[in-house]
């Protein structure tokens, strides 16, 4: 019930909002009064969740096509209750966000990010490969219309590209769902058994290779981060990119263990492939959100490494870091949106020289980076040792590969951080630019301060996501 | 003397058939004899009873009739296949007539009795079961639909819409029915269930006999490579007339065309299969690469039907009880958004005055938000996003196709879908995100007309769209029924 409501309420919510004939800040403040119950909704989840006792809670099952074993079947592991606690929070920030800068058309776009909030819930409590393909696909709908009207001066180039690599990802996951539920007799990721076929396989492993986004699979991903409002990219590089690693733990590992065995290889080069080269691309672009952007590409590489590492460290590790991810993404991406409307662009070279007379910009900033390049003793730190040390184990070179990584982050990170805050005041960058207003700050402090939760106490989710905290044994034996 | 011996008329049966004629028959006296100011009223009125009547008698033919029952010496058949079809034509009937309301108002009573006319003849003839009775229905429902196209004379392009679609639709029934001469030719029999009990006689004649009645089947289904009256056909006719055409036309000539090839030629499905799957994965490519390149919104319509015709014909290919039942979903919502699209697009041209478009949508979604949030339902839906019915009738068509072992049919189904994304979307985009550059939009009169029986037809296209998606297992429980009549 509970995951059902976890579900509907957004959904409901945007229906509300739609219809209501509200004024512009009613209508916000509605949209981001929901979000808020979301997150309260969630934490009354997290409290009845037991995370010693492992396996599927929280579940309910309906049948919805008996004669194709299709069902509404929802519940949540650890690891995907944690998911969607970041979805919740990282969404209620990007509403109050754009209840901060007043969007226009409101309750279109309220409506729209309610929805897009539920479908992202409801990808992560699927347990119906069908209902997991639906919710999956249901994303693209507001996002397309999101990034296509709220969008910047390209934005309908950046939700072509976008739609044409998600949506050819998307049919060729749903050639293999049917191909899947069809030869299985049922659609429940809970009653199905596992499949030798690599062709299925390769099916999903694109459509979550595209989503998260791979190398080289990530063509989409700079026009659609920069094109799309600063929060809504906080979402779709938060979590929407997500909603990935659950497919790549729950079909991809659990129901294809033989061509996952075969291809592995494949898969961990391309993952490292695409944090390097993430990385230098984050180093390389000219703009904040061209870094945050290539730098979320190349933390999906890393997670992807900790995933197909496929052993307890790694998949501990990759869990943890997407969670850390999701808030640390949004954080930056709100932060970056901040900057961005008090100078009117992000172009490193106009920036420069604001941290002197704002400190409260200054300081979020410096711990949102510190956090983002994993100085020892944060949560992001935690999740790219387990990581380092899961892939370690699947050779040695990958180690090295994501210990490369750390140490771009931090060079990607520091030159965002002095291009900013420190050097010569850039052109763009006015006195009457003033700091963070407690508005502003209300809305990144929550983030800030889970990901300093978690970085005091990361094992409060890697240690509980799995049953047993043995992933590997439980995605091989099956979850439930 | 003694007397004749007559056939046992199951009036039952017959009934929604009745309906339709007895409304066609009111609505074209009221044409002339009611005075004029109130000949639309009753006109409409009396198409919307009759199609409402067709539908009720047909719902309860259905559950009366557990097994099929031949009627009028096996000419006709009696199951719940022709009855579920039925249904769905009245319904669509039904909503046509609320969308055609401020549409028609010139020659209101012959277009309502020649709608009516129409749709008994449809209802008619997805009851066939003999050949005869077959090409007897589709004439009966071709002639109404000629003239209902040519019907706006003051439009050169509805009189040219016409003159094609008599000639090409002339050209076609040609051919089904010199077709039907070999089969008789061949088997010595008209009835369906005859002809396959018969024993092949002459292979050769029999197999060209089906090839041509498939090719004359194809022509009102409106697959490629027997598609190119549609675009032109679609885009003259009056838009209402379009929106019956494209959804109960497609309807009753894919029932038929299934019923016919399970029923009477079982022995040759290994032909026929591979057959449908050529013609649908033509109707695929041609279709959707077509409608890519179209700027005027009905054309872009027509060529979507093409290629919604290519994904249903994959249901038939299957060949199975399976894509039987994943036929007969598909048409429910694929009927919705059809009527739907097109009864958005009326309003539009009314409210515009002028032939539609893509430029012409700019700004639709936000001038007018209930139109816009349909539109938006209904290309989603037929481009099979989840959340509307369209997804359902994919995956079932692909399930069945993969089932029967065509997994290359899957992937072109899913080629074609990437590809009709993008004209989909492109609808879309310019309902919302885009404005029209150049061409001021004035709505003709200052604020746009009321048209509150169009808004039901178009909230009830997005009602069975939407909910078809939830409520999928009752619909697929019914398909399944009827394509138990089927003797698969």
């Amino acid at each position: 019930m509970l995951t059902t409501a976890l579900i509907l309420l957004p959904a409901l919510g945007a229906l509300v909002v739609a219809v209501l004939p509200l004024p512009r800040t009613t209508t916000a403040g509605l949209a981001f009064f929901v979000a808020l119950m979301e997150v309260g909704l969630w934490i009354v989840a997290a409290t009845e969740f037991d995370f010693d006792g492992g396996g599927l809670q929280l579940g309910t099952s309906e049948e919805w096509v008996e004669s194709l074993g299709i069902s509404y079947s929802v519940g949540f592991y650890g690891f995907s209750l944690w998911l969607a606690g970041a979805t919740v929070v990282v969404s209620a920030a990007a509403i109050g966000y754009a209840l901060w800068v007043g969007r226009d058309r409101p309750r279109a776009y309220y409506a729209l990010m309610l929805f897009l909030t539920g479908a992202v819930v409801a990808t992560f409590a699927s347990q119906d490969l069908l209902l997991f393909y639906v919710s999956f696909e249901a994303m693209l709908i507001p996002l397309y219309v999101l990034v296509g009207v709220w969008g910047g001066a390209r934005r309908i180039a950046a939700t072509l590209t976008f739609v044409v690599y998600t949506m050819a990802g998307s049919l060729l996951m749903l050639a293999s769902v049917v191909a899947f539920g069809v030869t299985q007799g049922t659609f429940s990721l809970a009653e199905s058994g596992t499949s030798d076929n690599v062709w299925i396989f390769l099916g999903f492993a694109i459509a979550f290779a595209i989503k998260a986004p791979i190398f080289p699979f990530h063509g989409w991903l700079p026009l659609a981060y920069r094109e799309a409002p600063v929060e809504v990219t906080a979402v779709l590089s938060g979590v929407v990119s997500k909603t990935a690693i659950y497919g790549f733990l729950v079909i991809v590992l659990a129901k294809f263990p033989e061509p996952v065995d075969d291809l592995r290889g494949v898969v961990l080069v391309l993952a490292a492939a695409g944090l390097v080269y993430g990385s230098a691309l984050a180093f390389r672009a000219a703009d904040l959100r061209g870094i945050v952007a290539y730098s979320s590409m190349a933390q999906m590489g890393l997670i992807t490494l900790g995933v197909f590492a496929f052993n307890d460290l790694g998949l501990d590790g990759a869990v943890l870091q997407s969670v850390c991810h999701a808030l640390v993404s949004a954080s930056m991406f709100l932060l970056v949106g901040m900057v961005e409307r008090r100078c009117g662009t992000g172009d490193l070279d106009a920036l420069g020289g604001m941290a002197r007379g704002r400190p409260v910009l200054a300081t979020m900033l410096l711990v949102a980076g510190m956090i983002a390049l994993a100085v020892p003793g944060t949560a992001t730190f935690a999740g790219e040792f387990l990581i380092m040390a899961g892939s370690y184990e699947q050779g040695w070179g990958y180690a090295v590969v994501v210990a490369l990584g750390i140490v771009l982050a931090a060079m990607y990170t520091l030159r965002l951080i002095s291009a900013v805050l420190h050097v010569r005041p850039g052109s763009a960058v006015r006195d009457e630019a003033l700091d963070l207003r407690p508005g502003e700050l209300a809305l990144v402090l929550p983030l800030i301060a889970s990901l300093l939760v978690l970085s005091a106490w990361p094992a409060l989710v890697s240690e509980s996501s799995f049953p047993d905290d043995e992933p590997e044994r439980a995605l091989t034996e099956g979850l439930p | 003397m003694s007397s004749i011996e007559t056939p046992n008329v199951d009036w039952l049966a017959l009934s929604p058939t009745l309906a339709l004629l007895g409304a066609s028959g009111i609505a074209l006296l009221a044409a002339v004899l009611v005075p004029p100011w109130m000949r639309r009223g009753v006109g409409a009125g009396v198409a919307l009873l009759g199609f409402v009547l067709a539908a009720v008698f047909a719902g309860i033919v259905f559950e009366d009739s557990p097994t099929p029952e031949p009627l009028l010496s096996e000419s006709m058949i009696r199951d719940q296949l022709a009855a579920f079809a039925q249904v769905l034509l009245a319904v669509t009937g039904a909503v046509v007539v609320l969308l055609s309301w401020a549409q028609r108002k010139r020659d209101a009573g012959e277009y309502y009795a020649l709608l009516t006319a129409a749709g008994a003849g449809m209802v008619f003839f997805v009851g066939a079961d003999s050949l005869m009775t077959l090409f007897l229905g589709l004439e009966w429902f071709s002639l109404c639909l000629y003239v209902l196209v040519a019907l706006d004379t003051d439009r050169a392009t509805s009189l040219e819409a016409g003159l094609k679609y008599v000639i090409v639709g002339s050209f076609g029934s040609a051919i089904l029915l010199f077709g039907s001469a070999f089969v008789y030719g061949a088997t010595g029999e008209l009835g369906f269930s005859s002809i396959a009990s018969a024993g092949a006689g002459d292979e050769a004649f029999l197999v060209a006999g089906l090839a041509m009645i498939l090719a004359g089947l194809a022509f009102k289904v409106s697959a490629a490579p027997f598609h190119m009256w549609t675009p032109d056909v679609y885009q003259g006719a009056p838009t209402s007339v379009t929106a019956f055409m494209s959804a109960a036309t497609k309807t009753a000539a894919l029932v038929v065309t299934l019923r016919l090839l399970v029923t009477a030629f079982p022995e040759e499905s290994e032909i026929w299969t591979i057959a449908v799957a050529v013609i649908a994965c033509i109707s695929l490519a041609w279709g959707n690469l077509a409608a890519l390149a179209q700027n005027d919104v009905k054309r872009l319509l027509a060529y979507s039907s093409i290629s919604h015709a290519g994904f249903m014909l994959i249901a038939i290919a299957a060949g199975s009880e399976r894509g039987a039942e994943a036929l007969l979903y598909y048409l429910v919502p694929y009927s919705a958004m059809s009527v739907g699209a097109f009864a958005v697009v009326a309003a539009r041209e009314r409210e515009l005055g002028t032939a539609l478009t893509l430029e012409s949508l700019a700004g639709l979604g936000w001038e007018r938000p209930f139109f816009g949030i349909a539109m938006w339902v209904f290309m989603l839906g037929f481009a099979g996003f989840p959340l509307t019915g369209g997804f359902f009738g994919k995956l079932f068509v692909f399930s069945a196709a993969y089932d029967a072992g065509d997994w290359w049919l899957v992937l072109v189904g899913v080629a074609a879908t990437a590809v009709s994304l993008a004209y989909y979307l492109n609808v879309v985009r310019w309902l919302y995100m885009r404005t029209a550059v150049g061409t001021p939009l004035v709505a003709v009169g200052g604020s746009p007309p009321r048209d509150p029986l169009l808004a039901t037809a178009v909230g009830a296209c997005v009602a069975v769209t939407v909910g078809s998606f939830f409520v999928v297992q009752p619909i697929l429980d019914l398909a399944a029924d009827a394509a138990a009549s089927l003797p698969f």
